[in-house]
């Protein structure tokens, strides 16, 4: 027998941070204990403490820079390249605001700390507040909520507490189908059940289905506008109307207000109570699914149910936390808010004012036309007409070929764009969802366009590139079936 | 004629490119892309928001906002109250900074979003081994909201509607969790705690019920006292209720993680593990539970699964829990997590490891003790709770003194005092709860106590 073996591959899984693990090793470097060492048993009873150190892995500081800088190189976010992710405002973060947040006297003030040494904070609170305000035409803010979804359910607990002081006991919830499920889910975590309403042949909502579906039962109505869909509901004067007539409010999911911010504003169209994604709109970054930002703002009507407390000013031009609101919903987060995330929103509202912020709608709605008329030449159109700040596409005519909207997607990864939204809105078969933003140039949007009609070419002549796809990623295709059958949540630590 | 070009350094539109875009779209200028709105709605006014700054002036405005804070980390802190002054090493700012981390999404997109997914994998798995639980989910916003979401899960899993919550969870979560049971019409009982500073076991055996879905404790509580969890597991248990804990996890370095001692679901704030106190968010909540309630968590979970080739590779998993599927049926309305402050708490567990992590409490701890031992010989003063406690404790001021006018007098020599506990509970109105990390020297301890000597 000869000994002529081939080499074994190195190790091709990226390790843990658990598997660099050696006794003795440091990453920390602690202060001199300055006081007694007291034994913990000494103060604590033995049943109370742990019987081990937890199993933490003993690196040093060279280890964790290197594991986590490797970890950054295998991700892909809005500076690495263009993020058409529909619905999700993939724009720019402005790192003037990631500086800003780093300020010690924005990152290092405590939540209780006596109100005449946080003035500072309390003011861009409070303008921050008002821009919103001026930019939804709502009457009044709270920056509580800690995300989209977060919102939802607090102007939903403000509806309900809003009906119950009129002594009204309203069930439903009417949502249409081509809405975001964190709207239902937002709607059973406020106790109502859901009405799905059908949309319209124009992919709008259907004036006769929400005729027959409001009631006194109606506690609400949840819109997105522009829609999922990137349309503008045309109607929605008479929606508001119908709604209203019934005794329902109506309730504005901000996701998409990067289509109008400047053109039109939700509290005109009749909207009651309103949130906004600073994650989206206003530029905030996304951090990798968080944190964000959803303050929610109400017409007069709902304002002594806003959250508690609110910020307010003294004649004397000080400002302070306003608790004293007896018919408020109550907290719905500890504290002020996300304040690291409302400060960088405030930085960017600065730095474009009322004009920019037009501008940056216009741009936005700009761009995604442009790329829908050039797309239309190879991919389905459900909804052939002009856009807002986002678009939808089927697959159906690469399925005819046995390529689905989830190989496109994949298929674009190989050419260095993360895909667009997929499978939503469900309304849409195969559906593809592009939002390209303000902040990327035509060239970008050229390219990625080209791109686009060049999987499409590949669909019909060479599928199998497309279904192979991605190649040229570090990871193939994942199992995900095999994740949830037999789900692997966790590893050890030590 | 091209009309005079907006410019900004975000937007890259030309003249030139506008034009091309509207001929391709077979439109005469940006205004006829809106005529789906009706005039009636449309806004033709300014926005009557702030005025624009240039990149120098907005960077001034920025530093002249913040410098008008007094920030508790330049001083000597002593607040706590669920949000604290601990030491964040230097790398954990630098690796979050890094913007393929900040800048991207949720990972919907697995074989580009590795790194987050596997540094998500890798926070679950720390939160499982410092809480003893079997299985962790991505996060929460909060703490606070964690607990409530707690609830809310117990409520579903044993199908009950009532909640009994200690009266040593902390205020503000206490408020949340309320809100939340109002929208679901679920009944909260609050549980008095005794003169040691705990929940009293006796009246939360009456409190407890074939109706009540969770009993809900905090450890170490808002007083600083650490609950026995062991004694109260049984008296959850025996009337089939689930029994939820918050934890500070910097404790767990030290005190015995709760899902050894019973607890069916941990959950708690991650701000002591490396994140800013940011004058309270963004923080990060962690969320664990027992196997078995593992399909009825909220949030986003990662798990581990192989790529085509076999290599390992991790994705979102057990998504039919989750609103985008399952919509009113979902779990919880949440979809997203805080990413990025998890990264910071795996960092800061991974810079600590086994020997900083129980070094690290074990400081606090014994500072803690320093302080509480110092401040109760001092005549008038006094630490009113017999309960074992980690690194915050409660004392009580002489009668002439009131806190706020305490913390005033203490701010004058840069010190931050502590949180008034007449604030949240009435019948404690000349106490004070005080936090002592790490970062408290002796030097700085030294000089409380000889100021609260000087009031009597």
């Amino acid at each position: 027998m000869t000994t002529n073996r081939i080499p074994p591959l190195p190790d091709v899984d990226m390790p843990f941070i658990f598997d660099l693990s050696r006794p003795g090793r440091i990453a920390c470097s602690l202060p001199a204990c300055d006081v007694p060492e007291l034994a913990p048993e000494e103060r604590i009873p033995a049943a109370l403490l742990r019987t081990e150190p937890a199993s933490l892995p003993e690196v040093y500081e060279v280890d964790v820079v290197r594991h986590y800088t490797a970890l950054s190189r295998r991700n892909f976010g809005v500076d690495n390249g263009f993020y058409p992710l529909g619905s999700c405002t993939m724009k720019y973060n402005p790192k003037l605001n990631e500086d800003a947040a780093k300020l010690p006297g924005f990152s290092g003030i405590h939540p209780y700390q006596q109100e005449d040494t946080v003035q500072g904070a309390l003011e861009l609170l409070y303008t921050l507040q008002n821009d919103l305000a001026a930019i939804t035409g709502m009457d009044r803010i709270s920056l509580q909520p800690a995300a989209g979804a977060h919102g939802e359910w607090t102007g939903l607990m403000m509806i309900r507490a809003y009906h119950e002081s009129r002594g009204e006991q309203r069930t439903k919830v009417l949502v249409p189908d081509s809405s975001h499920g964190t709207n239902p889910a937002s709607a059973s975590a406020a106790g109502y059940t859901t009405v799905t309403l059908k949309s319209d042949a124009r992919g709008l909502v259907d004036l006769d289905a929400l005729r027959a579906a409001v009631g006194p039962d109606t506690a609400a109505l949840m819109l997105t506008n522009p829609n999922t869909l990137g349309l503008f509901e045309e109607h929605i004067a008479e929606i508001a109307a119908i709604v209203h007539e019934a005794g329902g409010l109506l309730y504005y999911d901000g996701a998409n207000a990067n289509a109008i911010m400047g053109i039109a504003r939700p509290g005109d169209m009749g909207f009651d109570v309103v949130h906004l994604n600073l994650h989206k709109t206003m530029s905030t970054p996304h951090g990798g699914g968080g944190p964000g930002a959803g303050p929610v703002g109400v017409k007069l009507l709902l304002e002594s149910f806003l959250p508690a407390p609110l910020i307010s000013q003294r004649a004397d031009g000080t400002y302070f936390f306003d608790d004293e609101r007896p018919h408020s919903i109550g907290r719905v987060k500890p504290f002020h808010g996300n304040f690291g995330i409302l400060l960088r929103a405030y930085a960017y509202i600065r730095s474009y004012g009322p004009s920019g912020l037009r501008r940056v709608s216009e741009c936005a709605v700009l761009n995604a036309n442009y790329m829908l008329s050039r797309l239309s030449a190879a991919y389905d159109v459900p909804y052939p007409r002009i856009c807002k700040h986002e678009f939808v596409l089927s697959g159906t005519r690469q399925k005819a070929f046995g390529i689905r909207t989830l190989d496109i997607a994949k298929r674009l990864l190989d050419f260095g764009f993360h895909p667009p939204t997929v499978y939503f809105p469900l309304i849409v078969e195969e559906s593809i969802m592009i939002e390209p933003t303000e902040t990327e140039s035509k060239e970008t949007l050229d390219r990625f366009i080209d791109v686009m009609l060049r999987i499409a070419w590949e669909a019909e002549h060479e599928p199998d590139t497309v279904l192979q796809a991605p190649s040229r990623t570090e990871t193939a295709r994942l199992d995900e079936t095999l994740a949830a059958r037999k789900p692997v949540l966790h590893c050890d630590c030590g | 004629m091209i009309a005079m070009q907006y410019s900004h350094r975000y937007i890259p539109m030309t003249g030139q490119d506008e034009a091309e875009m509207l001929q391709a779209i077979g439109v005469a200028d940006i205004q006829e892309l809106f005529r789906d709105i009706p005039d009636s709605l449309r806004y033709n006014g300014e926005l009557p928001v702030s005025a624009p700054l240039n990149e120098p002036s907005l960077w001034a405005h920025l530093q002249e906002l913040a410098a008008r804070n007094t920030a508790a980390s330049q001083y000597a802190s002593f607040l706590g109250a669920g949000i604290y002054d601990h030491y964040i090493p230097a790398v954990i700012g630098h690796l979050i900074s890094r913007s393929e981390f900040y800048t991207a999404y949720t990972p919907y997109q697995p074989e580009i979003s590795q790194g987050e997914l596997q540094a998500i994998f890798e926070f679950q798995s720390y939160i499982c081994e410092l809480t003893g639980m079997s299985v962790a989910n991505a996060s929460m916003y909060d703490g606070s909201t964690a607990l409530a979401e707690a609830g809310l899960l117990a409520a579903g899993a044993t199908k009950r509607s009532q909640l009994a919550v200690s009266r040593g969870v902390h205020p503000e979560t206490r408020a949340v969790i309320q809100t939340m049971a109002r929208g679901l019409g679920i009944e909260v009982s609050e549980v008095p705690c005794s003169a040691a500073g705990t929940t009293d076991h006796a009246l939360l055996e009456q409190a407890v019920n074939d109706r009540t879905a969770a009993v809900i404790v905090q450890s170490p509580n808002f007083f600083g006292c650490i609950e026995d969890i062991a004694a109260m597991q049984p008296i959850a248990h025996a009337s089939g209720s689930l029994l939820a804990v918050s934890v500070n996890p910097l404790s767990l370095g030290l005190l015995q993680p709760p899902g050894k001692l019973g607890a069916d679901i941990v959950v708690g704030d991650a701000q002591p593990l490396g994140i800013p106190q940011s004058f309270g968010g963004p923080t990060c909540g962690f969320f664990a539970v027992s196997e078995p309630l593992m399909r009825r968590m909220p949030g986003r979970i990662v798990g581990q699964t192989v790529d085509r080739s076999g290599k390992r590779g991790f994705v979102l998993t057990l998504q039919a829990r989750e609103q985008h599927i399952r919509r009113e049926k979902a779990t919880s309305n949440i979809c997203s997590n805080q990413a990025l402050l998890a990264l910071c708490a795996a960092i800061y567990l991974s810079v600590m490891g086994k020997q900083g992590l129980r070094e690290t409490a074990l400081l606090n701890m014994r500072k803690a003790h320093y302080a509480a031992d110092a401040i109760a010989a001092l005549p008038g003063y006094s630490t009113p709770s017999a309960a074992p406690f980690f690194n915050e404790f409660m004392i009580k001021l002489p009668d002439s003194v009131s806190c706020s006018d305490l913390n005033r007098r203490l701010m004058a020599d840069n010190i931050i005092g502590g949180y008034d506990m007449g604030r949240s509970y009435p019948e404690l109105a000349g106490h004070m709860l005080l936090a002592i990390t790490e970062k408290r020297s002796r030097s700085d301890i030294d000089r409380l106590v000889a100021r609260l000597g000087e009031f009597q």
